[in-house]
């Protein structure tokens, strides 16, 4: 397998091109609960994805935030996609989306406690058990201001990867968000941001809420990656070494190709150490 | 309860509560979280029951479904299957008095997704079929394919349904009477066949574990008219039927 350099988010309207697709170093990025069925053309499109690309499965439900260990019956259903595609990397989100049964399709924030560290590292740890491999946790976006965190977000994930031996998932476009949402420094985040523990790293475009008046930024997927994003991936890379980098593309969708395009500009970084 | 735990158990309530003075609610910011939880809601019934939203026109689906949200939320991540209760749902509301089918033409999007995310079943092939003999059918006993779907309804919900799917208004003037259908996915595309109820019977007698000869006498009985060789043989073209496990071969 080649170095994996930039990837896309898969979106099955782009099919025929995703398996065409011959650039090197690219790969692919679903969320394997779109694809947890018993069988029929969904698994099979998966199949073929997997025979010509490395694929990333990037979950967004498995709650590692919440109070209680992860849904036995959902992390089976992700360690038979596992064995079934045998991806490159697995990864989730800090976050918290289920509550006694209930399913919650969002990444909800929680108070950084050291209670919530150690919740997390045991939830991490029975994911990485269940699955027999290393995940990647990635930092979310925020809205809300959290009162009672005991650990900054930088240090909270790093010592969630030293406990548990997880990677991390640095997304350069909720940094950007969050920290105009939350009014703090997104260069000091990064410069905090354990770079050693990164495995792969999210680029997407961001909306302004009209509602606030442009005082809220959304972490939409619905737009180019914007220039201040570029230029703090930029600055990671240099000071971290190249990672394989994520295109994130949800609505709104261009073409294959002007995906494509967007993503030879990281694909160039990583490989040259310069933005194209 | 823990701090975690707590602050979690507010943060629901908060979710569904526009008054509520837990601190993180009363932020701008919320209603981001508020907006995004009811709209991926919404948003996977639209998907999920694409006839119904095409009939009824996307305001009054988004209404009623943001009504099933709050009613019956999301349980499984997985929300390709999120809305079993939404034809029950549309059954109850009073504002379907008049389109007394929509919830039938729900529970026909739902067994097709059903169909389409089974899993993977090999039909039984046609010369297994056309080398059974008088001796075979009194011996062979068949399975459903793992696809198979059955659907009953008192209206014209196939009609209806088909032409909702494919974008367009029933041609002609609609019969107004019971129609099933079988929904089966035996290659990889999943497709609803028109079928009468005597064939309803055959394949759910096939199903208990009935020979394909028990089953045919069985349907007889209750519909003397059925062409039983024509639905078996409607049934092989269809690729309802896998041979049964343990079963030696015709």
């Amino acid at each position: 397998m080649s170095t994996l350099t930039a990837g896309l988010g898969f979106k099955p309207q782009h099919i025929d091109e995703a398996l065409a697709c011959a650039e090197p170093g690219v790969w692919l990025e679903v969320h394997p609960e779109n694809y947890m069925v018993d069988g029929g053309p969904r698994l099979a499109m998966l199949d073929a994805l997997a025979q010509h690309h490395p694929l990333s499965l990037h979950g967004v439900s498995l709650s590692l935030g919440s109070p209680v260990a992860p849904d036995t019956r959902h992390l089976a259903r992700l360690r038979r996609l596992v064995d079934r595609v045998q991806p490159a990397m697995v990864s989730e989100h800090l976050a918290w989306s289920s509550w006694e049964g209930r399913y919650l399709p969002d990444l909800l924030p929680f108070p950084r406690s050291t209670e919530a560290l150690l919740r997390v590292v045991e939830n991490v740890q029975r994911t990485q058990d269940a699955l027999g491999r290393r995940i990647a946790v990635e930092n979310p976006s925020h809205y809300v201001v959290v009162e009672g965190h005991e650990w900054s977000e930088t240090d909270f994930l790093a010592e969630l990867a030293r406990r548990s031996g997880c990677g991390l998932l640095l997304d350069i476009n909720n940094v950007h968000v969050s920290a105009h949402n939350l009014g703090y420094d997104s260069r000091e985040y990064l410069d905090a941001f354990a770079l050693h523990e990164v495995m792969e790293i999210h680029l997407a475009g961001y909306a302004v809420d009209e509602s606030t008046s442009g005082s809220l930024l959304i972490d939409s997927h619905d737009a180019p990656v914007d220039d201040a994003v570029w230029s703090l991936y930029a600055a990671v890379i240099e000071r971290g070494g190249p990672r394989p980098t994520l295109i994130e593309r949800d609505g709104d969708v261009p073409s294959f190709a002007t995906l494509l395009d967007e993503r030879s500009r990281a694909h160039h970084l990583l490989r040259h150490g310069e933005v194209a | 309860m823990s701090g975690l735990a707590d602050y979690q158990r507010r943060f629901l309530h908060a979710l569904g509560d526009a008054e509520s003075h837990f601190l993180p609610a009363r932020q701008a910011g919320f209603d981001v979280y508020r907006n995004t939880t009811l709209r991926a809601g919404i948003d996977a019934l639209e998907a999920n029951f694409p006839s119904v939203a095409c009939l009824v026109g996307r305001d009054w689906f988004r209404a009623a479904a943001a009504a099933y949200v709050e009613m019956s939320p999301p349980e499984d991540p997985r929300l390709m299957f999120y809305g079993d209760l939404f034809p029950a749902f549309l059954d109850a509301a009073e504002q379907t008095a008049d389109v007394p089918y929509l919830g039938d033409v729900a529970r026909l999007d739902r067994l097709w997704t059903e169909s389409q995310n089974a899993a993977d079943d090999i039909p039984m092939p046609s010369a297994m079929w056309a080398e059974l003999t008088e001796d075979g059918l009194s011996s062979v006993t068949v399975r459903p394919h793992a696809s198979l779907r059955l659907f009953r309804s008192p209206h014209p919900a196939v009609t209806i349904w088909r032409a909702s799917r494919e974008g367009r208004a029933v041609e002609g003037e609609l019969a107004w009477q019971p129609e099933h259908a079988v929904v089966i996915r035996a290659h990889m595309q999943v497709t609803v066949h028109d079928v009468g109820a005597p064939c309803l019977m055959f394949i759910e007698a096939c199903a208990s574990g009935s020979t394909l000869a028990e089953a045919a006498a069985h349907t007889h009985r209750f519909h003397p008219d059925a062409a039983i060789d024509r639905i078996l043989a409607g049934c092989q073209l269809a690729g309802l039927f896998v041979l049964a496990h343990g079963e030696t071969n015709p």
